[in-house]
């Protein structure tokens, strides 16, 4: 196998991209919140002066490896599952580092973040982090399993593992998508969407009227600088993966844009309309809505 | 000294006998350091502006004035338009109002806050309590004057200042920001003795080590 040098440039090139869309696309959104609540909310490029400044903190103090380590694999989540999955279909630029089991390796992904974040906070020694921890892997274990039954069954349906052949297979209209063709699937894997968000309902891990704030009680400085950072990223990098498996991808940055945005929306739509849910409230609602949903859509296929 | 501080052994669930001592355990051992701004001036001026740019505030209330602070988040007046944020951690603010009158009690959380906030730092003294004491002046539990215990940047006067006044407080800390004029935390470092000092004379039940971070 012969590997395309050119390929790492045109990475960094997406990340950086999507780095900035995220940024725009997070204040964005929280604007949307803001005026659903009749404010005006913050400005557009708050997020880039909250970057900086907190990189620019003086001092910084740290309780051990894996505090540090924390955002850096909260980060490396991030940055890995927007690398290995085709951002741009059909475009030799920003396909990234795709390749044929792809799919498996975006799963993994998604979970390694919080993984990693969740031994960084483990370290900080604080109890509200290792409450926030603990909640936060119960939900977002719950969310997991109808996405990963739904990218199964998404996956019988193709009869493959790359995300780059199920885009293909959706190409040539709307009805190709995998939102019609296996819409049980998709309703599924959206749900699940909602509770890995990190937005109402299901914020009760980070929101900072609970118990302050989660996993991030003890991040501050440049550890909390990277995991914004992260949190540009990351949400994006998400969407791009469900933009791709079930609405058919994206061939162009503004095609790009206009999905991703619409599927955050969705739940920014879902944040401001519901009032929170407790863990265990979500833990049992993602069982019993969204799992069997889940089970249904492999039948299905 | 009380008595979950002291040094003891204690047995885990699973029957492991091991001895913590709280004060060496959970708190740091150093006192804090000054940290000059390090950079080239116009780095340094770009992060002071980001820094006046993107204020978090503790949301830590302690007195009358806390109830003044509410109405910023809400869309009467909305402060977020200009920056300000809260946060509920003090590691991740850079602001810490002190709204209103500070009971001795009180003084030694808001202390305990703002030494775990990461430097640069500051502190808004709000309401005339803050200054003299106000109509505390002659009370047996409260402080009269903030800047003997905190280094304040700046005041917010009034019995009780409304959100407007806050807003323009705000507005003028930004200022100090940018000019790089607020630097308490520094100051904070540079006479920790005597700060020290003023804080054991008041609080009596000093049980908490020097070192909070
Ligand atoms: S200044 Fe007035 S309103 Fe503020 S804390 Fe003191 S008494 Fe209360």
């Amino acid at each position: 196998m012969t590997f395309d040098w050119m390929k790492i440039p045109y990475a960094l090139l997406t990340l950086f991209i999507v780095f900035n869309f995220g940024l725009l696309l997070t204040a964005f959104i929280a604007k949307i919140g803001a005026r659903a609540g009749r404010r005006h909310g913050i400005p557009i490029w708050q997020n880039y002066i909250d970057l900086i400044k907190n990189y620019g903190q003086r001092s910084s103090i740290t309780h051990g490896v894996m505090f540090y380590l924390g955002p850096v694999f909260r980060l490396t989540g991030g940055v890995g599952l927007l690398l290995f999955v085709p951002t741009i279909y059909g475009s030799e630029m920003f396909s990234n580092l795709s390749f044929a089991g792809d799919l498996i390796l975006a799963l993994y992904f998604v979970f390694f973040g919080t993984l990693g974040m969740a031994l960084g906070a483990g370290e900080s020694g604080h109890p509200h982090a290792a409450i926030g921890i603990t909640r936060g892997l119960a939900q977002v274990t719950a969310a997991e399993l109808p996405l990963a039954l739904a990218v199964f069954a998404v996956a019988l349906q193709y009869q493959t593992l790359s995300v780059t052949e199920i885009v293909a297979a959706q190409q040539g209209g709307m009805m190709n998508w995998t939102m019609f063709t296996n819409p049980l699937a998709v309703a599924a894997a959206m749900l699940a969407f909602l509770g890995s968000m990190m937005r109402p309902p299901f914020d009760v891990v980070l929101a900072p009227q609970e118990i302050p704030i989660g996993p991030p009680t003890e991040y501050h400085s440049a550890y909390l600088a990277l995991m914004q950072t992260n949190r540009a990223i990351f949400p994006i990098a998400k969407i791009v993966i469900y933009m791709n498996l079930f609405f058919g991808g994206a061939t162009s940055w503004p095609e790009f844009a206009v999905k991703v945005f619409l599927i955050y929306l969705f739940s920014a739509f879902v944040g401001v309309c519901f009032p929170r849910f407790r863990v265990e409230q979500s833990i049992r609602w993602f069982l019993i809505w969204a799992v069997p949903l889940g089970v249904l859509s492999i039948l299905w296929v | 000294m009380k008595e979950e501080l002291l040094k003891r052994v204690v047995k885990g669930p699973d029957g492991v006998e091991f001895e913590v001592e709280p004060l060496r355990d959970y708190y740091c051992e150093a006192p804090p350091a000054v940290h000059p701004p390090v950079y080239a001036k116009i780095v340094e001026d770009l992060f002071n502006w980001a820094r006046s740019q993107s204020i978090w505030i503790l949301g830590f209330g302690t007195g009358c004035g806390a109830i003044e602070m509410r109405p910023l988040m809400t869309p009467r007046f909305d402060a977020y338009r200009y920056g300000i944020q809260w946060r509920p951690t003090p590691r991740q603010a850079n602001l810490l109002v002190i709204s209103g009158y500070l009971s001795v009690k009180t003084l030694k959380r808001a202390i305990r806050a703002y030494e775990q906030m990461q430097n640069p730092k500051y502190v808004v003294g709000l309401g005339s309590c803050t200054i003299n004491g106000g109509m505390y002046w002659d009370s047996y539990n409260t402080i009269k004057r903030l800047d003997d215990y905190l280094p304040v940047d700046l005041y917010i006067t009034g019995c009780m200042p409304r959100p407007e006044a806050l807003l323009a407080g705000f507005e003028d800390l930004k200022k100090l920001i940018r000019a790089g004029k607020a630097e308490g935390a520094n100051q904070y470092a540079e006479n920790f003795d005597w700060y020290k000092t003023n804080q054991k004379r008041v609080i009596h039940d000093w049980d908490m080590p020097d070192y909070n971070w």
